[in-house]
């Protein structure tokens, strides 16, 4: 598998080959060749830079690993068992929600859902170690991290339903609305972070924040090949913006391996465009939250862009409207649910005495009961009226746009005519 | 009032937006230092500093994107496309991002960007350098299009655009940079004409001739020649291609029953195409012939040296006057 495997020390395999090699390894299900005691490593800068080792704190079984130099970015939450719990409670409801949206989906009540599942870990780990003012842009499946930012759950799914193209005000939460061109959001991101820089040199905090804001940008392994993103990385780069690229490798562009993407590992772009690097374990929620605040603190402090590879995996079908049965095989998946995000940290709070057969129950029912207000709050949602799609087209007044409107309002009313003739 | 050449007074009106607004800023290659390959951006660099003039990697969609990104942040970017040509690389973040950004957060992000294109042909160019592009913006809804075509306006409207609340797609006809004429740099932009209001260049009785940008100069001439030949012609400057002031061609041809446009670009689903559609609804019953296009083929852009077979110039556009008076048999040589 791309992600993990040292492919920058094999004796120069060609693409093609590796690309063949990595496919192999998807199919015999390999979710990342590589025991838990490599990924928990330590030393200055423990080479998390080069993109040759994986940060891991928690191995698949819950068992935690010391890690000096990731562990100093978690000292407040090891020292706080309500953080803790709060992680796993956020992991299991952004789990529910996504549960409860596919199941929104088969009956009909959602016309498409892109899944979440298995990528809990990587999206709440790293949005938990944002600041209220760092600012927040990703794709279309980075429901974890809405939440966790105060997305109200409806809202995640209003889009999905066909009832507006953003569910929610960007400057309200600090999160743009979900990017449905793949990558192309990446250079907003940059643009973002240049505007805090500019805001800082001229004295003047435009936005919320005092000039240390960061952003962050969300996508997948298959942006990693869009044009877009690689501007972005270059623009990033030159102005050493505050910005952390967050790449989460779920193995799956639809039915395109990462293979197909990339010989190398993901991360390993990083240092060609002059990006600091870090691989991380995506499905350990520790380990995720300790190299973002890493990679966030490094951007507030004029160190520049990071670019994270967060290997997981994408559990689920790309949207409710794929069949993954054709192009993956049931033992992959299996060896991905082994190495599941949630049952992983419950583990390790388990063993640790915080996660109580009580804490466990009121997760479960705190999910439970969010579950039921969002399908409470979708079918309540009204449809917007018709004339509607003529709003916010042009911010300032336009004639020939209110014209259209006006004629097809006729249009309309035409037909409530009929309906009132039908009606006597 | 000042002569100067519109590549000039653009100069001007960008260092008057950047003098009034700290929120602007300039983005482009090679916009810096060398003052653009144009010199429309010369020394506004050394004047307001690099962090407000950018110089940018060569990446248009990068150019693009960060402008979201700017624009998202509160800041007003104006960014410069260095040749027409350049813009498509740009696209998807013009169409699918820029242009929709607004609708699709029901109002929450405006973007404020103005993208600067010099535009046309009939410079001898390289390939990529001679493109006119406008009727693909002007498809795209979310997006304002201008054109202009002399100094005063180039003065005026650029700063009207980056004042505007919506992206502004800015064509500069790249033919007329070093075309000098009077400007008012002390005239305040709210007595100015509205952005989307087309004007009279030249009053007239017979035929109606509609252009913009580039041609506007080649129509004035037109005429000229053709009121020596007992010909009345209206010339109309365009001046914004979307939202088009259809208003004002239609009271024009309202008088004159006739109606030529002109443009570089191709002939098919082309901004004249619009311009004629729309004066036939609106005027079906005063029109006393077909409108007529005059227009670039539908041809990719040709090497230099054939250019001004395609490009048109003053004898086609009288060409045209002739075919909608009835003077040639418009079936034979319409395209």
């Amino acid at each position: 598998m791309p992600g993990i495997t040292d492919s920058t020390t094999r004796d120069d395999p060609s693409p093609a080959e590796t690309a063949r090699e990595n496919l192999t390894a998807h199919e015999a299900g390999a979710p990342d060749g590589r025991s838990a005691d490599e990924g928990a490593h330590e030393g200055a800068d423990g080479g998390t830079d080069r993109g040759a080792r994986t940060v891991r704190l928690l191995d698949p079984d819950g068992v935690r690993h010391p890690s000096p130099e990731h562990d100093r970015w978690l000292t407040d939450v090891d020292g706080d068992d309500r953080a803790l719990l709060r992680l796993l409670e956020d992991m299991v409801v952004v789990r529910r929600i996504d549960a409860e949206a596919t199941a929104l989906q088969r009956q009909g009540e959602l016309a498409l859902w892109p899944p979440v599942l298995g990528q809990e870990a990587a999206q709440i780990g790293s949005a938990h170690a944002l600041r209220r003012d760092d600012f927040v842009f990703g794709s279309y499946r980075e429901h974890g991290v809405a939440f966790v930012r105060g997305v109200a759950p409806v809202d995640l799914l209003r889009e999905w339903r066909g009832l507006v193209t953003a569910g929610w005000n960007p400057y309200a939460v600090n999160v743009a609305t979900p990017q449905v061109i793949v990558g192309g959001h990446a250079l907003h991101g940059v643009g973002y972070a240049m505007g805090i820089l500019a805001d800082a040199e001229r004295g003047d905090a435009a936005g919320s924040d005092d000039g240390t804001a960061a952003v962050i940008s969300y996508f997948g392994d298959g942006a990693m090949s869009q044009g877009a993103v690689n501007e972005a990385f270059v623009f990033a780069a030159t102005w050493s913006a505050p910005v952390v690229f967050f790449c989460q490798n779920n193995q799956w562009a639809i039915s395109e391996p990462v293979a197909l993407q990339s010989p190398v590992p993901l991360v390993a772009r990083a240092e060609g465009f002059g990006l600091a690097g870090v691989q991380v374990d995506g499905n350990d929620v520790l380990a995720v939250l300790a190299v973002t605040r890493a990679a966030l603190h490094r951007a507030r402090t004029g160190g520049g862009p990071t670019l994270v590879e967060a290997v997981t995996y994408r559990r689920g079908p790309h949207t409710t409207a794929d069949d993954p049965t054709r192009y993956r095989g049931a033992a992959e998946v299996e060896a991905w649910v082994r190495r599941d995000p949630v049952d992983r940290f419950a583990a390790y709070l388990r063993d640790r005495g915080v996660l109580t057969d009580a804490a466990d129950a009121h997760v479960r029912d705190v999910a439970d009961q969010v579950a039921a207000a969002l399908r409470t709050d979708l079918a309540a949602s009204p449809a917007p009226p018709p004339l509607s799609i003529f709003e916010h087209v042009y911010a300032q007044p336009h004639p020939a746009l209110a014209a259209q409107r006006d004629a097809y309002a006729q249009y309309l009313a035409g037909f409530a005519d009929d309906v009132a003739d039908g009606a006597r | 009032m000042t002569a100067l050449t519109l590549a000039k007074a653009l100069n001007l009106g960008l260092r008057r937006a950047l003098a009034d607004d700290p929120s602007v800023v300039l983005l482009g290659e090679d916009i810096g230092r060398l003052g653009g390959v144009f010199r429309v951006t010369d020394g506004l660099q050394a004047e307001f500093g690099p962090r407000r003039v950018m110089d940018t990697p060569l990446a248009e969609a990068g150019i693009l994107g960060t402008a979201v990104g700017l624009a998202y942040r509160g800041y007003r970017p104006v960014v410069e496309i260095q040749f027409d040509g350049f813009v498509y690389v740009a696209f998807d973040q013009i169409v699918s991002q820029v242009a929709r950004m607004l609708a699709r957060t029901a109002g929450a992000v405006r973007l404020p960007i103005t993208i600067r294109i010099p535009v046309g042909g009939g410079t001898g160019a390289a390939e990529h350098h001679s493109e006119s592009p406008e009727a693909y913006f002007v498809h795209t809804a979310g997006l304002r299009v201008v054109e202009v075509a002399s100094p005063q306006d180039a003065y005026t409207v650029v700063q009207q655009a980056i004042a505007c609340d919506d992206p502004v797609v800015f064509f500069e006809p790249k033919r007329r940079y070093y075309t000098k004429g009077e400007v008012d740099t002390e005239a305040a932009l709210a007595d100015a004409a509205p952005m989307g209001a087309a004007r009279v260049v030249v009053p007239g009785s017979d035929v109606t001739l509609v252009t913009y940008g580039g041609l506007v100069a080649t129509a004035v001439d037109a005429a000229t020649a053709a009121a020596d030949d007992g010909v009345s012609v209206e010339v109309i400057d365009l001046r914004s291609l979307s939202p088009a002031d259809h208003d004002t061609v239609a009271a024009s041809v309202r008088r004159t029953g006739r109606l030529v446009v002109a443009h570089e670009g191709p002939h098919e689903a082309g901004v004249g195409a619009e311009i004629a559609a729309t004066a036939t609804e609106r005027c079906f019953e005063y029109l006393e012939a077909a409108p007529v296009r005059v227009t670039g083929h539908d041809i990719p852009y040709p090497p230099a040296k054939l250019e001004k077979h395609h490009v048109p110039d003053l004898d086609r556009i009288l060409d045209g006057v002739d075919r909608v008076l009835g003077r040639v048999p418009t079936g034979a040589v319409a395209p």
